[in-house]
């Protein structure tokens, strides 16, 4: 059901040139949770993001956000009434103060909510006389987050919004994101910085050169993924660990170490049946998941 | 009420609250009645998702140990039950402690006894939360 759903892609594609930026991308997002989408720099997050708000034509694909096709310049209209989105370079009028910027962009929405923008600028700590052109880079990102924040939209679309905070700005953010999903508002937001991602994600969606390389809920990642440490008298060959779920194995002398996505308990019971003489599983922390998927491929 | 979630662990946040609250009521931090935290505030208090709160509450709710009301919060509900885990808990550690004890005569060194401890919890709970 698309109504379901906050986003929904097939085949999503966006090529300069020769140059394949995304490649094929099926996302489904759902609704009433924050999902991160996590890539490196360049790996096509922004590109993504900017097709599916109908602010680039994608070469290839098609999609949906909130229902609504992204390439119909009417329903397009309809959504965007509906989605809040900061951007990644902020853009903001350098000659309008704080409290000027909060004026004009509270004029455009029906959906302004005075009482959290209240809150959030005293949060902010922004100050309200300031012109936006004597800001520092931090202070641009939180009051371009305001701006966003103080709307009710059905889904908030956030692409690198921790760039330029330091940590009590990301801890403000990620406050600030929480109690928007409280409200019942779908998140959907990219970055390159795991450790903001891991406390509030629910789901992950993993990019890199333009394809998806993972998408799954963080409780499955952190339930699932798994290294599993062995010792051998004589190490056995590598593809005896050729298991589903088994994403790499590296060997070192007598051990070997066994990265897996699922399936740990077959490993150990291969590893036993080798006669392995000390068995080790631990877990992996999402840091570890990302630097290996991005690895291995 | 604190509760402290480790974002690093490969334990999901959502196991780790319900531990916590478990914990709490075992050890008499929380009593029959108390109530907890609504899932905003301690969403924003503990900066994880509002889902994550959500799905340990209904997870005790189903085990029996919260009661969820609409609109008015969780509130615990600790019964009988309790008295004769904190029991079985005292025979357990008793029974750990001796096992210790015949480990360290075989001439294992506590470090590794707390490997050996920690690697056969973690498979068995691997294969336990499979079933």
């Amino acid at each position: 059901m698309t109504n379901e759903l906050a986003i929904l892609t097939h085949g999503l594609t966006k090529s300069y040139g020769h140059d394949e930026v995304v490649r094929g991308l099926d996302l489904s997002i759902g609704r009433n949770r924050i999902t991160a989408f996590l890539g490196r720099n360049g790996a096509g997050k922004s590109t993504t993001i900017k097709m599916l708000l109908g602010l680039i034509r994608p070469t290839a694909g098609s999609g949906t956000v909130l229902g609504k096709q992204i390439s119909d310049a009417k329903q397009n209209r309809e959504m965007r009434k509906r989605v809040a989105y900061v951007a990644e370079d902020k853009p903001l009028y350098s000659y309008m103060s704080v409290e000027q910027t909060i004026n004009f962009a509270r004029s455009f929405y029906s959906d302004w909510r005075i009482d959290v923008e209240k809150r959030l600028l005293l949060d902010s700590e922004l100050p309200a006389d300031r012109k936006v052109k004597s800001l520092s880079k931090g202070m641009r990102t939180k009051l371009a987050l305001l701006l966003a924040f103080a709307r009710r939209p059905d889904l908030l679309i956030l692409d690198e919004p921790s760039e330029g905070l330091d940590p009590v700005g990301i801890e403000y953010l990620l406050r600030t994101l929480v109690s928007s999903s409280a409200d019942g508002v779908s998140i959907f937001f990219s970055s390159h910085q795991i450790a903001e991602v891991e406390r509030v994600a629910d789901h992950i969606c993993i990019l890199e050169k333009g394809c998806l390389l993972m998408d799954a809920s963080v409780d499955q990642v952190r339930h699932s993924y798994r290294r599993i440490d062995m010792v051998f008298p004589t190490p056995p060959s590598e593809h005896d660990f050729r298991i589903p779920g088994v994403e790499s194995v590296k060997t070192a002398g007598h051990q070997m170490s066994v990265f897996a996505s699922r399936n740990a308990e077959e490993v150990v019971e291969r590893a036993h049946s080798l006669s392995a003489v000390s068995v080790e599983v631990a877990p992996v922390g999402l840091r570890d998941v990302f630097l290996e998927t991005v690895r291995e491929n | 009420m604190l509760f402290k979630l480790n974002a690093t662990t490969g334990q999901p946040l959502y196991l780790q609250l319900m531990q916590q609250i478990r914990h709490a009521t075992e050890t008499g931090a929380l009593h029959d009645g108390d109530q907890l935290p609504g899932i905003r505030t301690l969403a924003e208090k503990l900066v994880v998702s509002p889902n994550t709160i959500a799905k340990a509450y209904s997870e005790l709710e189903h085990e029996g140990l919260l009661e969820l009301r609409q609109g008015s919060g969780a509130f615990v509900c600790v019964k009988r039950r309790i008295r004769s885990l904190a029991d079985s808990v005292h025979v357990a550690r008793r029974r750990i402690r001796d096992l210790i004890d015949r480990l360290r005569d075989d001439g294992l060194v506590d470090e590794e006894i707390r490997r050996a401890f920690e690697a056969e919890l973690f498979f068995t709970g691997e294969i336990a939360r499979k079933r």
